[in-house]
């Protein structure tokens, strides 16, 4: 429980630090910005109360808003993928199947699965904040382009990262 | 009543989605409208002094560019020291003393966070209201025109960048003095911006250097770029010319702050005229 609570603090820091020090200067053709810090979100235990789940996504879009300067608009975009997890798990995965594997990783999950919770979270996240942001229908093609692109990069970086921490006795 | 507690908690996960979502587009909508009155910014004491120390560290890495660029400026500025110039009779020397007053005043500061790469862009600077620096005042740097304080604290200042969807600057292109307006939109890149509203019987020619007019906050004649393209989408009475900004946006590190010691004068003076005009009419 102690271990869980740190490891999540642990990843919570990082991410922001990682998300607003170095990707927040990295886009590619002024279209394709990755935001990889709502893998904080996807990787949280599948026991989660739900309360616990949306106040730490609204904490979470409120941090990345304080240093992006929108308050408010990474955290409309968090809580809403906290929402689509919810009901993404409660459809896919049964209660009573686990004892010992509290997190939804790519390890435990396996790649079919985690990469389609990945997609479908992080396309919901960024369609929600790119049309926010811009917030007319008028330039739909150009936000779009840029939802879509940015999405690719994302769920790229979040599959390295999932790769990236493997750990192959945890496999089922 | 019992019902509809057992409602609730059977669709707890809603309607946890609805009082979070709804206090995130609060905020949001709150903060669009007040432009920047809320205090979860980057001149907010955490995040400015966060982005102070990181800012240190990057400074190390680009000593040699603003080694260059402050050489640069330094040759410009002293090519304009009074002793760089003869001086033919005596009495024009005190003719100007006595002429002239120093109406716009700068004050140097240091770009702290920095972005070019949404749809809204901005500056934060290392100096606020304790050093003079007040909301609507224009920003420079050496190559160029940069953006306008939108809001203070003690220590920081958050610059609305010239990239930015809300930015009109009135502007004149060089070789006809005729004025027009410069924008910006976020499918153009943050090397490029429009130069609107120039009559269609003006012939600009590419790469003539347009500059500020005079008529905005910022003094007559600081530079923004050079025509790049002359016929642009839109336009239809108007010309609309995609001008080369003269400014990199993503290497800005200092700026000048400028204070126009008239412009609240002017700006009064204006205001009179307008509530003379109402006046006349009712």
């Amino acid at each position: 429980m102690i271990r869980t609570l740190l490891i999540n603090l642990l990843r919570f820091v990082a991410l922001v630090f990682l998300q607003v020090f170095l990707l927040k200067n990295l886009t590619l053709y002024n279209l394709s910005t990755p935001y990889p810090y709502i893998i904080f979100i996807l990787l949280l235990p599948f026991e989660t109360p739900n309360i616990l789940l949306f106040a730490l996504s609204f904490i979470l879009g409120l941090t990345i808003d304080a240093f992006y300067d929108t308050p408010g608009l990474h955290a409309a975009a968090c809580v809403l993928m906290a929402m689509v997890r919810v009901m993404f798990i409660s459809i896919t995965v049964q209660k009573d199947g686990f004892d010992n594997e509290p997190e939804p990783t790519l390890s435990v999950m396996g790649f079919r699965w985690f990469f389609a919770y990945a997609s479908v979270l992080t396309l919901f996240h960024h369609f929600f904040l790119f049309n926010l942001e811009v917030f007319r229908i008028s330039e739909i093609q150009y936000t779009l382009l840029r939802f879509i692109l940015s999405s690719v990069f994302t769920i790229f970086l979040m599959l390295i990262s999932g790769f990236l921490f493997f750990r192959s006795k945890e496999r089922k | 009543m019992r019902n509809l507690l057992i409602f609730v908690s059977k669709y707890n996960a809603f309607f946890l989605f609805l009082i979070f979502e709804i206090s995130s587009l609060i905020i949001y909508i709150k903060y669009n409208s007040f432009q920047k009155a809320t205090f979860i910014n980057s001149s907010n004491q955490v995040t400015g002094n966060i982005y102070g120390r990181v800012n240190k560290l990057n400074q190390y890495l680009a000593l040699r560019e603003s080694n260059d660029s402050l050489m640069a400026e330094n040759a410009r500025l002293r090519n304009n020291l009074p002793s760089s110039f003869y001086a033919d009779t005596a009495v024009k020397h005190t003719v100007t003393d006595t002429l002239y007053h120093q109406q716009y005043t700068y004050i140097a500061a240091k770009v702290i966070n920095n972005s070019v790469n949404r749809a809204n862009n901005y500056i934060t600077i290392n100096r606020g209201s304790n050093e003079g620096i007040a909301k609507d005042m224009g920003v420079i740097c050496s190559s160029g025109l940069v953006g306008i304080v939108v809001n203070t604290t003690s220590h920081f200042s958050t610059v609305r960048s010239f990239l930015h969807k809300d930015t009109k600057i009135s502007a004149m292109v060089t070789d006809t003095k005729d004025i027009g307006s410069m924008i910006w939109g976020d499918d153009l890149g943050p090397h490029t911006g429009l130069l609107i509203d120039i009559p269609n019987h003006v012939k600009p020619r590419l790469g003539e250097p347009v500059v500020t007019s005079g008529f905005s906050l910022f003094p007559p004649g600081i530079s923004i770029g050079r025509i790049s393209k002359l016929n642009a989408k839109g336009g239809g009475f108007f010309l609309n010319m995609e001008v080369n900004l003269s400014v990199d946006f993503s290497r800005l590190e200092y700026v000048y702050v400028v204070i126009n010691k008239l412009a609240v004068e002017q700006a009064t003076l204006e205001a009179q005229q307008k509530k003379d005009d109402q006046d006349a009419t009712n």
